[in-house]
Parts: C-alpha cells; structure tokens; sequence
C-alpha cells in the first residue's frame, strides 16, 4: 500500500495518481459532507477528504456539486478542503488473510489497530503475511472465468481458491511461500494475485440460480424442527431489546453447518463482539478438527464507530460471502442488527434534507432492503461450482412494535421470520422463538427432503396451535372445566414447550443439538403425549395424569443421546401407574 | 497548536433556541470548540454543529439568553472541545462544565482529552468478569453489576432511584483494588442535588469520587456535555490510572431532552416522538464507553439512571437505552419496599461472567435462578389467589407465598443507608430460599443445599 494511502480505504487504487481530480469541500454536517467542484465525478465514487483523507463515498451529484458520506468522525473538516476522487467505487480486499481476522465496516484489519480508533493514525496493512500457495492449473491450459488457479491454505480454515479471472496460463507459479499481493499466475495477459478488490454494492456474478433446496442445520431445536432454513435463504430475526436475538445469532453463528460464517456486528455492543471473539476463538470446529475463527469471518462495526461504516458493513459482509461463494462454499452472513444499518440510511437522508417517508426513513428503503435480501442464494459459479450465501438479519423494531417500517418491509423480502417474543423472553423461556408469529416459506419444500421431519413438523405445531387456543380458553373459564382430552392438550403442550423447544444457550450440553437428537426427542415427546390422550380416552382421572413426574423426560435434553428412548419408556411406565 | 491569535467573528446571522448562526467564518471545522463572548465581557461556550461555506452553527452550552445579534463575538479553537483529565477530579465537585462548586480552584489536570473520546477498537475489549459489588442485595444477589458493563435502571417519576443510585455510588467497591465514582447529575432539582452531594460527602472527602451538578434551573444544553466530561474523566482514570471507574448518568431522561431542543431547534426531521432519528447512536457514543482493556487494570462501568415517562418501557429512551446497555435493574411501584428493585423485570446480562466461583460465591448463578424460578411461581400463585382465594391453594403454593413474603422482606427490603457484605446478602438469600421444602429446590446441586438450606426448627 502506498504511504499516502494512511486511511487505508479498500477499492482505493494502490497508487494514488497525482492527477486525482479534486474539489473543494463546502459543507459538514456530521457524517455528511458537500463538495463542489467535483465534475466528472461517478456515483459511489470513493473520496478522500481534508488533510487527514478521510474516506467518503458520492452519494449524490447535481451537476459539479457532490454529497459524500463520510466514514470517518469529521471532526476538524471545513469548508475549504481539498476533496479528491480515488477514480473507484468502494471496494473491500478479499483475500485468505479474511478468515478468523476482524474487521472494521470497511473491511480493514481491527487486529493490529491502535487502542483508540483515532481516523488520523495509520491502519494496519493485512498483506504483510506469507501464504502457502499450491497450483491447481497448468501453464498452457485454457480454463474459463471462476475456475480454480490454486488454493492457499492456512490452518483449519476451508482452502482458499484463487479463482481465475479465465483465459490462457501463460505463467503459474510453483507450490510455495508467497504473499497475498504477489502475481500466482498470467492469465489471459493479466497478472492475478491472491487477493483483490471487489467493489461491495455490485453482487458479484453467478452462472445460475438453483431451485433445489438443502437444509441448513443450525443446531437450534425450534429452527431446525419448526422453522427451517434452506441454504441461500433469507432470514429475518426481529424482537425488541433482550428478547435474545444477539445470543440466537450467536449460536447459529456457532454451531450451524455452514462452510464460511460471516458475523457482521453492525451498531451493537462491543463486549458483544469481544465475547464472541473470544468464544470463537476457543470453541473447536467439530467439523474440522481447527477453531470455530478459522471459519469465521467477523466485522466489527459497534455502535460506537463511525455510523456510515455501519452503512456499508452489511455490502461488505455480504461481498465476503459471496467470494467464499465463488469458491463452492456455503456461507452465511449474520447481521446483527439490520435496523442500525437502516438508521445510518436514515440519518444521511435526513441530514441531506432529502424527503422523508415512513418515520423519517428515506423512501428508498424498500428498494435497498430488497437489494440486499437479493443476494442471497443458491447458486452455480461461474467456475461450475454450487455454493450459497444464506443471509440471516436481526432486526430491532422500536418500542418491540412490529408494524414499524424496518420489520415490515424486511418481512416481503425475505423467506423466513424467526419473531422473537417479549413474553416468552419474560418467561425465560429461551430462545423466545415465537411459533405462532413467524413462518418459513421454504419448509414445504424442505419437506420433500426428509418427509419424516415433515410429519414431525406437522405433529408439533398442531399440538402447540391446540395447546395455545385452549390456554386462551382456560384463561377465561379456568383449565378445571376443561374436558380430559383438552387438559392432556394443555399438559402436553407444556411439555413440548419445556422439553423441546426451550434451549439454553449456556448449557454445556444443550447449547447445540443435533438433527437426530432433535428428532428423538421430539418422537419421545410426541409418544408421551399421545400415549396420555389414550389413557384419558380410557377414562382415566386427569388429575392423576398431569400428577405424574416427567422430569426425567424434561431433562432428557441434558442427557446423552443413546439415553433418550430408555427416559421415554420410564415416563410411559410412569403414566400407566396413573391407573 | 495554533500559534496566531484565533479570529474573532462579528456576524452574528440569527439565533434560535440554543444556536447562533454566525457568518463570513472562514475554515472552521465541523464540532469545533467556540468561544462566544458578549457585550458585557460575559463568556459563553460552544460546538459548531454544521459548517457550510462561510456559515457555521454554533450550539450554546449556557443558552442564548440574553445574546443579541450586535457586540457578540465569536472566536473559533481550531480543535474539539478538550478538558483537563487526571486525579485533580477525585474528591471534587463541580457544575455540568466542570467549574468548581466547592470553592476549590479550578481543576488542573495532569494531560487534556477530547470530550467525545474515541471509538475502542473492539479487538482490544477485555469481555468483563469480575463484579462491582454495590452493597444493595437485590443487585448484587440478582442483577450482578459486572466491571467494564453498562447496566441502566429505569424508573418512574416519584420512585427513590436517585437514592438508589446515590446509594450505590456510595457503597460500591470491586475488593480492595483501586476504585473510584464519577457521578454526573443531569438537570436534577437542588433538592436532590443535595441529597446526592450528602450521601458522597464521605466518598468526596476520601478522594476517591467526582461529582458533576447540572441543575434542573442550570442551562438545559450544559446538559448534552455533563455526561460527555464525566465519561472523560473516567477513562483517563480507568485506562492511564487504572483505577476501576464507576460511573452513575443520572437522570438520562433530561440528557434526551436537551438533545431533542437542539434537534428542533435546527428543524431536524424528528424520528419518535419528535425526538432525533441519530438518539441511538448518541446515546451508544456515551454508554459504549464502558469497558475493559486487555492488559490494563482499570474499567469502565456505566450505570444510567432515567425515569420512563408515563412509566412507560416504550417511551424512545427507556427503549434505545434497553438497546444499548447490558440489562436494565427495573424499579417498580408495587413493589411496597425500598429500594423497589422488580427483580421478575430486572437482568444483567453479564451477571453470568461476573458472578459464581472464585468472583463472588460458588452457588451464586443457581441461587439467583432458583430465586427467580420461585418468585415467578409465586407470581401464579398468587394470581390463582385472587381468583379462589388463599385458603384453596395447595400446601406447596403457599409455602411459594410464604417464600414471596420472605423475599421482600428478608433480602430485597434495605435501609436508605445500609451497605450489606456479600456475605449478609448470602445469608438472607439462603433464608429466603430455605422457607421452601428442599425439595422444590431442584436448581440448587445437593453440596450447595447441604451447606446453605436450613431445616425449618
Ligand atoms: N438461548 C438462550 N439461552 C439462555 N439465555 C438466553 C438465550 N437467549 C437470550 N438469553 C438471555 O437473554 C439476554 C438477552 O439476550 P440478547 O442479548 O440476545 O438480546 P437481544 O435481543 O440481542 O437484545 P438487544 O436488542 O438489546 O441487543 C441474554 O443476556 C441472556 O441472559
Ligand atoms: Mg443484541
């Protein structure tokens, strides 16, 4: 990186050519910053602004007058400035460096920065490190665009392909050390490297789309049974403040079975961040033997930090992704929370004095969240690989209101809601995942998969609607005047509730679950509760029924797998004493 | 540093609420530090809050009160507002802008810092672990406070929250290390004022607090800044003295509303309730500068105090509060006895990495759990009560009752001026746990109830 670039901006050229255009900058509001002077200028363009370079992006332009939005605190920039154009739009370095680093929203290196995030103290170049590259074409061979040149390979971490660019190799470089900005190979005339720039709010090309779906795994009981989501989904999480949506992304981020993760921590806490970090860091991958890091990627854009970087960390976030994407992986991006991000949106509107529309939100709201759901999915690359980026975003409603616009509009755009409940929440009853209030439009679909898991779906969520009409019911005229069958729907709709669907994510054994698991447990439940209606039809007291002990199956989430069935057959023992 | 003498600026355009409009400015920067003098040599203070072309806005912490448009001067520091930082603090009290109350000279300080701070790289946060133990037993049984987190308490109008956090303030040590409390009171009445004051005399005295007073009659945008400086102070004392820094914000609910007359005033477009669409992040700006650093002894821990209006959580600044802090400690009307903590309502978030073994006590997590579990199902049972009346609740129903009783009096129920050892709140915890059969203790591992139940005589 040249010495001028100490801002340290991605998608800015390595060099910067003394001929940048430049204007002057004419007014400061904030995040907010007018240039004139600026003809020529593109949409999206980068800037640099005032003696320190902060970076900015054109945002809008009326003839020679340019908005840019700053990414930097402009403390000190004044009208008068010297404002000049970096010629790209903003871009993010992607390279194998990614995995298990952190990251700011514009994709530069948070390890190795400063204690204090001064914007005029230099950043932290990320391509000093020395890679193990091995070769995966040969010099002469004609390969097309997308496909693999070589791979680089650091630790745990999934290999990272050097796709090609496409053409004929003139030149590839031998299995060795090298670093991330060194020439791998010549192809089609054109020296590719390891790393490289993509511009963020461009999605990077696919060859085609793909219908068929594939469940992602997530580890989480209520998801995975209730609310499943297929790779390249979309996700929406939203629930007011501590209802959990941090510590469920979290787990997912953890525990499903994803190749690449992408956290995107955008406008949230940093001990949030640090925690997750560090749990990261500590948890092995049990798919891989390394770190969970190793195939993490995260960005760390706290509420604190600049707020137009919190704009842009969801482009990069998703960017990241659909690279890993392009190298036949499953990725998943967490963002956690999308609100903040249409809150930076918001607020550079309403500083431009561009015209609101739904409370104070710019009116093309709708059009950038659809943008953004957009990129997610499942895909052949270009090189005919099949990967995915399945997007998953917390939205954080105001006052716990869902009919506020962010939630709203998110909710057209995506295919699944987990709508986290403040009752459930209340009750601890953890993950609040409301079942009533959210839906998964590919679980049909999914359903063609594993039919079995579709009848089990089936089978719970009727007997969770039933529990919960007939709660409503008792509420009013008291459970005692409830017929027998009702009372058992009551009792067994407690029992799914506790002894499926609620999962402590600080349980050293429960935290995650795994498909077959889930799925026995479920069965246990399922045969419990039915063998309870029999022996009512039977005419057997309910009162002697509900009295029953079913701890040993209630905890059978804490217990080995293989322990499962011989609970359940303890439990149905039990209830036959209730003769 | 600037080495010429700073230009002095006479265009004074216009005034609104608490801005001045100056033009014919030249290079000044946006959230810079201005110097507005009046006709009368008296001296004002402010930020520029946007610059274009040869107009800069100027928000006045004092208040326009008084200012005309003609003999008012306006000069420009070339840099943010800083504020002298070190040790000089401790044992201090003085107004929203940090001009002695105590007749002490004013402070001095050992370095300067900007007021806003900077961000902290996140990649250098320590995630907290070790409690700040406050002396209240409903806090530190329930709702651990955990060093370097940010817990806030809402209360309602006509609630003691201000004694609470007084009290707290007061009482609170992380045992034996270097502790110190910045207390910035934000557009609190004299009277409470000087209960506050009261209640820190003796912390005061031994140097190891600062108190900050921005009284209800004082400038209304002294107010954005109180905060700001205190939040300063404890950083420099927490990461270059590394001393552990408590810092009370109370009432925050004036803090917003001072933010929301600047908003107004300069026609911004309002998001909730006419407060400002950027609330969240000023609010995240002050309270996400609490913290730990990896490698440094000291922290930061943030305890905001704010009153929701109507009592309501909804309200735009309980919420966006909710949404930055780590827990909320919830004081409640119909809870009869001070210090009205609702411990159903209330969690700390942390509490799980600040609280049990080797930090307070090994049973801790459990007990807390196992005391919460039983509130809740006394909760029912009460209901059910209401509706059948006591007399018909089961045996085991109303020894949940009984232990409901127990809680309130026993271990929530404290004294305005009683700081309770660790040791105390664990005693009465056990007390009130132990009114229930041990069986119905299922949280609780068997060596724990073996040392701490007690068999009713
Ligand atoms: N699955 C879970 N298991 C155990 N505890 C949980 C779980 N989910 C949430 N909690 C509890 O709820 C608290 C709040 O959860 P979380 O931080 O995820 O809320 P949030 O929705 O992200 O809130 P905010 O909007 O304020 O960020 C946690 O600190 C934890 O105590
Ligand atoms: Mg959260």
């Amino acid at each position: 990186m040249g010495a001028v670039n100490t801002s340290g901006a991605p998608g800015a050229p390595d060099t910067v050519s003394a001929s940048g255009a430049a204007g002057t900058v004419s007014r400061v509001n904030g995040p907010l910053v007018e240039v004139d002077g600026l003809a020529g200028a593109a949409m999206f363009e980068l800037v640099e602004l005032g003696p320190h370079r902060l970076s900015g992006e054109v945002v809008s332009l009326r003839g020679a007058h340019a908005t840019v939005q700053a990414y930097e605190y402009t403390g000190g920039l004044a009208p008068g400035h010297r404002a000049e154009r970096r010629g790209a739009p903003l871009s993010a370095l992607l390279g194998p460096h990614l995995l298990g680093g952190v990251f700011d929203g514009l994709l530069r290196p948070l390890d190795g920065a400063g204690l204090w995030l001064d914007p005029a103290a230099p950043r932290p170049s990320p391509t000093d490190r020395a890679w193990e590259f091995a070769p995966l074409a040969e010099q002469g061979a004609v390969i097309g665009r997308g496909t693999a040149l070589g791979a680089v390979r650091s630790g745990a971490s999934p290999p990272y392909l050097v796709l090609s660019p496409g053409g004929e190799v003139s030149a590839i470089r031998r299995a060795g050390p090298c670093r991330a900005a060194d020439p791998v190979a010549v192809v089609g005339g054109a020296e590719v490297t390891v790393e490289r720039r993509r511009p963020v709010r461009r999605p990077l090309p696919y060859a085609a789309r793909l219908d068929e779906m594939t469940p992602l795994t997530t580890g989480q009981r209520v998801i995975d049974l209730l609310l499943p989501v297929s790779l390249g989904g979309t996700v929406a999480v939203p629930g007011g403040f501590g209802t959990g949506k941090t510590v469920l992304l979290q787990q997912i981020a953890k525990w499903c079975d994803a190749d690449v993760v992408v956290y995107v921590g955008c406008g949230e806490r940093g001990n949030e961040m640090a925690d997750v970090v560090a749990e990261l860091a500590g948890m092995p991958d049990p798919r891989t033997g390394g770190r969970l890091a190793d195939r993490t990627v995260v960005i760390a854009n706290t509420s604190n930090m600049p707020m137009m970087a919190r704009e842009s960390s969801v482009y990069t976030g998703v960017t990241v992704a659909e690279h890993f994407r392009d190298m036949g992986y499953d990725a998943v991006v967490i963002a956690d929370s999308t609100s903040r991000w249409a809150e930076a949106r918001r607020e550079l509107g309403s500083r431009s004095g561009a015209l609101p529309a739904e409370e104070g939100y710019p009116a093309d709201l709708a059009s950038a969240l659809a943008a953004f759901y957009e990129r997610a999915g499942r895909v052949t690359t270009l090189g005919g690989r099949t990967g995915s980026v399945t997007i998953v975003g917390a939205v954080s409603p105001p006052g716990g209101d869902l009919t506020e616009p962010v939630t709203t509009l998110t909710q057209r755009f995506v295919r699944s809601q987990w709508t986290l409940d403040r009752d459930l929440a209340y009750a601890r009853h953890y993950p609040a995942v409301s079942w009533s209030g959210s839906f998964a439009r590919d679980a049909d679909a999914l359903a063609g998969v594993t039919p079995e898991g579709a009848a089990r779906r089936a089978r719970v969520t009727a007997l969770l609607a039933e529990a919960d009409r007939l709660t409503a019911l008792a509420e009013l005229v008291g459970a005692g005047t409830l017929p027998p069958h009702e009372r058992v729907a009551l009792l067994g709709g407690r029992l799914v509730r506790e002894g499926l669907l609620q999962q402590s994510a600080l349980s050293p054994t429960d935290a995650h679950c795994g498909p077959a698991r889930t799925a026995a447990l479920a069965d246990a439940l399922l045969a419990v509760v039915e063998r309870a209606q029999a022996l009512a039809r039977q005419g057997v007291p309910v009162a002697s029924i509900e009295d029953r002990d079913f701890s040993p199956l209630l905890r059978a989430k804490d217990a080995p797998e293989e322990e499962i069935p011989a609970r359940r057959d303890a439990v149905l023992r039990e209830l036959e004493a209730a003769r | 540093m600037t080495v010429w003498a700073p230009v002095e600026y006479t265009g004074v355009a216009e005034l609104r609420g608490p801005l001045v409009l100056v033009r014919g400015v030249r290079g000044v920067g946006w959230d810079e530090y201005a110097t507005i003098e009046l006709e009368s040599g008296e001296r004002r203070h402010g930020l520029v809050l946007e610059t274009d072309r040869d107009l800069a806005v100027v928000q006045v912490f004092e208040g326009t009160a008084g200012l005309r448009a003609e003999g008012t001067r306006v000069t420009f520091a070339g840099g943010p507002l800083r504020v002298p930082v070190g040790a000089g603090w401790l044992g201090r009290v003085c107004d929203g802008r940090g001009r002695p109350l105590d007749g002490g000279p004013p402070v001095l300080g050992a370095a300067d810092a900007a007021v806003n701070g900077f961000p902290l790289n996140p990649t250098r946060r320590e995630p907290p672990s070790e409690p700040v133990l406050t002396g209240i037993s409903a806090v530190d049984a329930l709702t651990t406070l955990v060093r370097g987190q940010k817990l806030a308490v809402f209360s309602s109008g006509g609630l003691p929250h201000l004694e609470l956090a007084a009290q707290i303030a007061a009482q609170a040590d992380t045992g034996g290390t270097a502790f110190a409390v910045v207390f910035a009171a934000i557009g609190l009445t004299h009277a409470d004022a000087a209960s506050v004051r009261d209640t820190l005399e003796e912390r005061l005295a031994a140097g190891e607090s600062a108190l900050l007073l921005n009284l209800a009659d004082d400038p209304v945008i002294e107010r954005v800044l109180t905060p700001r400086l205190a939040l300063t102070v404890a950083e420099y004392l927490a990461f270059e003295l590394e001393r552990h820094v408590l810092v009370v914000l109370a009432d925050m609910t004036s803090y917003c509303e001072a933010l929301r007359e600047v908003s107004s005033a300069r026609g911004e477009i309002p998001a909730r309730r006419a407060y400002p669409g950027y609330l969240y992040s000023d609010l995240a700006s002050l309270y996400e500068r609490c913290g730990r650093v990896t490698g440094l002894a000291g922290s930061v821990t943030v305890l905001p105090v704010l009153t929701m209006p109507a009592g309501d959580i909804t309200h735009p600044v309980p919420d966006l509060t909710g949404y930055i802090t780590e827990g909320q400690i919830l004081l409640s009307r119909d809870v009869p006895v001070y210090p009205h903590v609702d411990p159903l309502s209330s969690l700390s978030r942390m509490m799980r990495a600040g609280a049990g073994p080797g930090r307070t006590r090994p049973e801790h997590l459990d007990l807390a759990a196992q005391i919460l579990a039983a509130l809740a199902r006394a909760r029912q049972a009460a209901e059910l009560a209401e509706l059948v009346g006591e007399s018909a609740l089961g045996a085991v129903d109303r020894r949940y009752l009984a232990m409901a009783e127990a809680f309130t009096n026993v271990l929530l129920a404290q004294r305005r001026d009683e700081a309770r050892s660790l040791d105390e709140t664990f005693e009465r915890a056990w007390r009130v746990v132990s009114v229930l059969p041990r069986r119905e203790l299922s949280m609780l591992s068997p060596a724990a109830l073996d040392a701490g139940y007690r068999e009713r005589t």
